[in-house]
C-alpha cells in the first residue's frame, strides 16, 4: 500500500503558496521570466520554507522563525516617497542613488537623467515590460543547491534595477542602490537586481536596506553579478532594516580572470536577516575580498552564509567576518571554500571572529573547505570569545571607565573589515555606524 | 610627613594560591621606595592588587591611599584618584590608536578629578612635549598601542602615560626588564624628571642596576608574601653583594 506523503503547511507557507498563485497572471514580462518565475514558484511550493535538517539553513529554521507571510505591499504613496527622499544612509557620500520603495523603482527619486558614459540603467518592470534584452540574463546565475529565499524572489520577480557597465568604463561615482520600506502594517517587498560589469571596467556599487521600526515587514532582495575579465568591482552593502523586519538575501556572483572583487556586508538590523553569497571564480588569476561585520543587540538574529567557489587556477580570496554579539543575539557565518578540480594555485583564507558580550549571545560558526586541487593553499581560523579582562584592566588602569574601554575594543574589533572598505567616504560612514552602534548600548 | 599609602597586614591570594602574607608598607608623600625581593615573592602581585586587577583576591587587611580605603575603589577610580600602575608587560591593543587611548585616559580622569578635558590642540601640544623627553618618536604614536612596539618603546610608553596622568603615587613594576643599559637610562630619566615633593613611587625590582638611576629613599626586601627587611639605599648594595637567600630564610 502507498501512504501518501501529505506535507503539513505552515499558515506562511499557505499564504506564500496563495500569493504566488495569485501574482501569478499580475507580474509583467513574459516569455522565459514568466517560466523562470513559475518554475520557481512551484519549486518553492513543493519544497516550503526550509528548517533545521535542511543543511544551509541548520541555525536559521526560517519555517520557525517566519511565522506569518505579510502580503505584498502596495505601490508606494506620496508619503513613502517623501520619507524615501530624505532617506540617506551615506551622508556626504557623493553617489548616483537610485531608489525602490517597498521594492519599486522610484524614477522621480533616482538620477537617470545624466549618466555616466558608459553606465546604463533600467528600472526592472521597464524592462520587463518593454522586453529589454538584459532581461534575458536574470537566472543565468544559479546557487549550488536549491534555495528557498532565491526561489521566493524569482516567483516574485517584478522590479529592481538592471545596470550595465560597458567594457572600459570606470565610473567616477558610487552608485547606490537604495532600499526603502514604508508602511506602519506589515507588508511583503521583493526587489531584484542584475549588474553587468565589463571587461575592465571599475565600478563602486552600495546597497542599502531601512524601514520602520517595530513592523514586522519582510524584504526579500536578490542581486545576480557579471563582474567581467580585468573588471574592478567594490560591492559594500548595509542592511540596516528596521527591528521586527525579515530580511532574506541573495547575491549571486560570476566573476571573470584578473577581475578584483571586494564585498563587504555590515549587517545590523532586522529580528531575522539571512545573506547568502555564492561567488564563483569562472576565470584565472582573480582576486576577491569578502570582509564583513555584524552587530547584534537584543533578539537580533543573522546569518551570512557564503560559498566561494574557485573554478579556475591562480584565484585568491581572503574571507574576513567579524561579529559583536550583545543582548541574546545569534550571530550565524557559514562559509564555504570550494577548491575545484584544476583550480591549482588557489590560496583562499578564511576568518571568522565573534566577539560575545553577553553570556546569553550565541555565535555559530561554520567554517567548510572542499578541496580538489593538490596544488593549494587553503587555511581557515573561527573564534569566539568575550572581551578579553587583561585589556579590559590596562584601560582601567588608566583611568578608562568601563564601558568606554568596552567600546573601543569592540571598536576595535568590528573595524578591522571595514578598514579594508576601498572607497574612504563609504568607510567613514560604516565606521561612524559603529560608533552610533556602540553608543546607543550605553 | 602625610602617608600616603598605608598597607597593613596585606593578605591576598590568586586563584585560591596564598600569595602575600601579612604584608606591611607605608610611603610618604614625595619619596620613592623601592621593593627588591626574588621570582615569587609576591611583588607583581602587590602592584596587580594595588591597581585592582580581577581574580586578585584580598582575604585579611587593609589598603589606604591618601587616606581612603583603596580597595573599595574600581581600578579607573583609583586611576583618578592618583595610582597609577606602570606594567611589567604592557598590553598589545590592536586595533586602537595610541593617540586615542591615550587622550581618552587623559580626560576620563581629568573629568573625574573635576577638571577641564583638554582640547585637541592642547592634548596634542602636551602629548608632543612628553614624548619628545622621553625621546619617543611621534612615528609611534600613530600606531596601535604598544603594536609593534619594542620592550624598550612599550617601557617608555608607560612613562608617557605617567606623565600625563600626573598621578601621586607611580608603582613601576619591574620596569627595568628586558631594557638594555640606554633604554634603562632614558627610563629612568623620565622617572626622575616626574619626582616631586608631591609624588611618590614604589619601585619593583630584582637588580640594584636600576636602582643607581632612580635612586630610592627607602628600600625594603620582599618575600614569601611580606616584608622581612627596610633600610636606606645601602640595603639594595648589600642585597646585591649576598643575594636574597639570607632573607628568605629569614622569612
Amino acid at each position: 500500500m502507498n501512504a501518501e506523503i501529505r506535507p503539513i503547511r505552515t499558515p506562511a507557507e499557505q499564504a506564500l503558496a496563495a500569493s504566488i498563485e495569485a501574482a501569478r497572471d499580475r507580474l509583467p514580462g513574459a516569455g522565459e521570466i514568466k517560466k523562470l518565475r513559475e518554475a520557481a514558484g512551484k519549486a518553492f511550493v513543493e519544497s516550503g520554507l526550509p528548517h533545521r535538517r535542511v543543511e544551509e539553513w541548520k541555525y536559521t529554521d526560517l519555517r520557525a522563525l517566519m511565522r506569518d507571510a505579510a502580503p505584498l505591499a502596495s505601490p508606494p504613496d506620496k508619503k513613502a516617497i517623501e520619507q524615501a527622499k530624505k532617506h540617506n544612509p551615506f551622508p556626504g557620500v557623493e553617489a548616483l542613488r537610485l531608489v525602490l520603495v517597498n521594492g519599486v523603482f522610484v524614477s522621480e527619486l533616482s538620477e537617470l537623467a545624466s549618466l555616466e558614459k558608459g553606465l546604463t540603467i533600467v528600472p526592472l518592470a521597464k524592462a520587463l515590460a518593454e522586453g529589454n534584452k538584459l532581461t534575458q540574463r536574470i537566472g543565468e546565475l544559479q546557487p549550488d543547491t536549491y534555495d528557498a529565499a532565491l526561489s521566493l524572489n524569482t516567483a516574485f520577480l517584478n522590479d529592481g534595477v538592471l545596470i550595465e557597465i560597458a567594457d572600459g568604463t570606470k565610473l567616477a561615482k558610487p552608485i547606490h542602490i537604495v532600499n526603502f520600506h514604508s508602511g506602519s502594517t506589515p507588508a511583503s517587498t521583493y526587489a531584484r537586481s542584475l549588474i553587468v560589469a565589463g571587461e575592465d571596467s571599475q565600478a563602486t556599487v552600495i546597497e542599502s536596506f531601512a524601514g520602520p521600526e517595530k513592523v514586522a515587514y519582510q524584504t526579500s532582495s536578490a542581486m545576480e553579478l557579471h563582474v567581467a575579465d580585468k573588471a574592478s568591482f567594490d560591492l559594500i552593502r548595509l542592511q540596516a532594516e528596521g527591528s521586527a523586519a525579515l530580511h532574506l538575501s541573495t547575491l549571486l556572483a560570476k566573476i571573470g580572470s584578473d577581475a578584483k572583487f571586494a564585498l563587504h556586508p555590515v549587517t545590523q538590523g532586522a529580528a531575522v536577516s539571512r545573506y547568502s553569497v555564492t561567488l564563483r571564480f569562472a576565470g584565472k588569476n582573480i582576486e576577491a575580498r569578502f570582509a564583513g561585520a555584524t552587530l547584534l543587540r537584543g533578539k537580533q538574529h543573522a546569518d551570512t552564509t557564503m560559498v566561494i567557489d574557485h573554478m579556475m587556477p591562480h584565484g585568491t580570496s581572503r574571507e574576513l567576518m567579524k561579529s559583536a554579539l550583545d543582548g541574546e543575539s545569534r550571530g550565524v557565518f557559514q562559509g564555504r571554500i570550494n577548491v575545484r578540480h584544476g583550480a591549482q594555485k588557489t590560496d583562499a583564507r578564511m576568518a571568522t571572529h565573534a566577539l560575545m558580550l553577553t553570556d546569553t549571545a550565541e555565535s555559530d560558526n561554520k567554517p567548510e573547505l572542499e578541496i580538489f586541487a593538490d596544488d593549494v593553499q587553503c587555511g581557515h581560523g573561527a573564534t569566539s570569545g568575550a572581551i578579553d579582562e587583561n585589556l579590559l584592566f590596562y584601560f582601567l588602569a588608566r583611568g578608562i571607565p568601563r564601558k568606554e574601554a568596552e567600546a573601543l575594543l569592540i571598536q576595535s574589533f568590528v573595524a578591522e573589515p571595514l578598514e579594508m572598505i576601498a572607497h574612504e567616504g563609504v568607510r567613514g560612514v560604516m565606521l561612524a555606524r559603529v560608533e552610533d552602534w556602540l553608543r546607543a548600548r550605553g | 610627613m602625610s602617608k600616603l599609602l598605608e598597607v597593613k597586614n596585606l593578605h591576598a591570594e590568586v586563584g585560591g594560591k596564598k600569595i602575600l602574607n601579612g604584608l606591611d608598607l607605608s610611603v610618604e608623600e614625595g619619596k620613592v621606595h623601592a621593593i627588591m625581593g626574588p621570582n615569587g615573592s609576591g611583588k607583581s602581585t602587590l602592584s596587580y592588587i594595588l591597581a585592582g586587577k580581577p581574580r586578585y583576591e584580598v582575604t585579611e587587611g587593609s589598603v589606604k591611599f591618601l587616606g581612603q580605603d583603596l580597595l573599595a575603589l574600581p581600578p579607573d577610580e583609583r586611576a583618578a584618584k592618583g595610582l597609577f600602575l606602570a606594567f611589567q608587560y604592557p598590553m598589545e591593543i590592536p586595533g586602537v590608536a595610541s593617540m586615542i587611548f591615550l587622550r581618552t585616559a587623559v580626560n576620563s580622569v581629568r573629568k573625574k578629578r573635576g577638571e577641564a578635558e583638554l582640547s585637541t590642540p592642547d592634548f596634542l601640544r602636551l602629548v608632543r612635549e612628553k614624548a619628545s623627553d622621553l625621546k619617543i618618536d611621534q612615528e609611534m604614536l600613530k600606531r596601535a598601542v604598544n603594536v609593534g612596539f619594542s620592550g624598550g618603546e612599550k617601557k617608555r610608553n608607560e612613562i608617557l602615560q605617567m606623565a600625563l596622568l600626573e598621578p601621586k603615587l607611580c608603582v613601576l613594576d619591574e620596569t627595568d626588564s628586558g631594557l638594555d643599559i640606554d633604554a634603562l637610562k632614558v627610563v629612568a630619566e623620565g622617572v626622575n624628571e616626574l619626582r616631586s615633593k608631591k609624588r611618590s613611587f614604589v619601585v619593583i625590582t630584582h637588580y640594584q642596576r636600576l636602582l643607581n638611576h632612580i635612586v630610592p629613599d627607602v628600600v625594603h626586601v620582599m618575600a614569601k608574601g611580606k616584608i622581612v627587611k627596610t633600610g636606606g639605599p645601602e640595603l639594595a648594595k648589600e642585597l646585591e653583594a649576598k643575594g636574597y637567600a639570607a632573607f628568605e630564610q629569614a622569612a
